[in-house]
């Protein structure tokens, strides 16, 4: 399980504090998928981020019991002069992961090729996506991360996402944020609407859709 | 606490101390192949910077026959005291502005700034410490250095400059990142700070009004404790152990205080 209870979050601006999360709170039991909704800027991000534990709060508290995964985005999170075969190695080495399967898995997943021996500046978006969902499965969470998922790849990388998410993890518990009316719809079990700081959570997902649009319109 | 909970808070500060080792070790890994790369002698050039460094120093003193005031030769006097500066002073150039490169493995939940600023300490010390074991080694090779006469005490005044630097880097790569006065000044003073480093002259010299004085810096101290332990009775030195071990303390705990404040900020991108 994992508890947010009245967790807050600001930033210093150059006008003074600005509170993007104002008091949220959220339980997410094993193995259900929750789906966050919320206009850009709304605090998605931040609040996957604090669930992930890579940020603190400013205040409350996020207890986890079940162990969480890192915020699964296909950009970030890579160091880009060094080859995609460095990037799986840290990864092994930060989450001790054994590193001689590692390469095959990895492959597997991505389909890079030797160009998991070039740096991944050269690589293109659809193959840093890839390499960042393969590094992202290299390790078992209960709990996974994921923002904006269908955002890039093609096709037959969709389909490998979906796979390994939803079939093969389909024990997991899952928090996705997402844009994707149609996609939170066919995978979340509930959902829930960050507006103005506060994350107002709905046990029915069709209901979360109504609000959302009517916040929207 | 009952023995069970003491039990249980040993697994967790084991566990811990695991999580800590790796993520250093993978940091450290890494810091490598983005400063050194695979080429050519990769990362050889850790220990040949600071080599190069300090035989150009060692020439340069030799050639200009600068006065260090003691019967000590002039090769071992720039060997000690050119690696020893090299060794704390790199440190906060290292550290200063860390972070910011590094925020996108901040994503990781267990990779902390205190684990970029360990990782790239290490390597510093690593670095410098081998240099200043080769170079040693050589010139005794080529007759130009005797071997130290007390390597414990080498080994203490050396494990001291590498506190004291660590601890100085700690503060400063923190407070970097708070503010971008700290890179600024951080040159500028590296700068200065070299005559009064104790690294180019003996504090035997000095007057005892300037003895005092330049005893208050710990690298000083550090400096003549390693002096002490290379060339043993031949050597006047001065220092003060006790004040150069509780100002690294104090230095210590003020960074790790900097670094749990600038760390609870930090936003990965």
């Amino acid at each position: 399980m994992i508890f947010l209870s009245d967790v807050r979050k600001s930033y210093a601006t150059n006008h003074g504090a600005f509170e993007v999360l104002s008091g949220v709170n959220l339980t997410i039991h094993p193995g259900e998928k929750i789906g966050i909704l919320g206009k850009n800027g709304a605090g998605k991000s931040t609040l996957v981020r604090l669930l992930s534990g890579a940020e603190r709060p400013s205040g409350g508290a996020v207890i986890r019991k079940m162990s969480v995964s890192w915020p699964i985005a296909f950009g970030g999170a890579f160091q880009t002069t060094l080859t995609g075969m460095d990037n799986v190695r840290f990864i092994c080495r930060v989450y001790n992961r054994d590193e001689a399967n590692a390469r095959s898995y990895v492959d597997s997943l991505a389909e890079l090729g030797r160009f998991l021996d070039e740096p991944v500046r050269t690589y293109s978006s659809g193959m840093r996506a890839r390499l960042a969902f393969a590094l992202s499965m290299l390790v078992e969470f209960d709990c996974f991360l994921i923002d904006e998922v269908v955002a890039v790849g093609d096709l037959r990388f969709h389909q490998k996402c979906e796979a390994e998410l939803f079939e093969k993890r389909k024990d997991r518990a899952m928090v996705i944020v997402s844009h994707n009316e149609a996609y939170i719809k066919s995978h979340c079990t509930r959902c829930a609407v960050l507006s103005n700081g506060v994350l107002t959570a709905y046990e029915n997902v069709d209901e979360a859709l109504f609000y959302y649009q009517n916040i929207n319109g | 606490m009952s023995i069970n909970e003491t039990a249980h808070s040993n697994i967790y500060l084991r566990s811990s101390i695991n999580v800590q080792r790796r993520v250093v070790f993978a940091l450290l890994m890494r810091e490598i192949l983005t400063r050194y790369g695979r080429h050519n002698i990769g990362f050889l050039w850790l220990f040949i910077e600071p080599m190069v460094f300090t035989i150009g120093i060692t020439v340069l003193w030799t050639v200009t026959r600068t006065v260090h005031g003691s019967s000590i030769p002039i090769t071992a006097f720039a060997v000690t005291g050119y690696s020893s500066v090299l060794l704390w002073r790199n440190m906060p150039s290292r550290t200063i502005l860390s972070i910011i490169p590094n925020l996108s493995l901040m994503y990781h939940r267990n990779v902390r700034p205190i684990d970029v600023f360990l990782s790239r300490l290490i390597l510093e010390a690593a670095g410098a410490t081998t240099s200043f074991i080769v170079l040693s080694l050589l010139f005794n090779f080529v007759g130009w250095m005797d071997p130290p006469q007390d390597i414990l005490m080498v080994l203490l005044g050396w494990g001291l400059l590498a506190w004291f630097g660590s601890a100085l880097a700690i503060c400063l790569g923190a407070l970097s990142e708070l503010s971008e006065i700290v890179d600024k000044i951080w040159h500028p003073i590296a700068y200065l700070l070299f005559p009064l480093s104790g690294a180019a002259f003996s504090v035997d010299l000095l007057p005892p009004a300037g003895r005092e004085f330049l005893l208050y810096f710990p690298m000083v101290n550090g400096v003549e404790i390693v002096r002490e332990g290379y060339f043993g009775s031949n050597y006047t030195a001065h220092y003060d152990l006790g004040y150069t071990a509780a100002f690294c303390l104090v230095l210590s705990l003020c960074g790790l205080a900097f670094e749990r404040h600038m760390s609870a900020k930090v936003t990965p991108e």
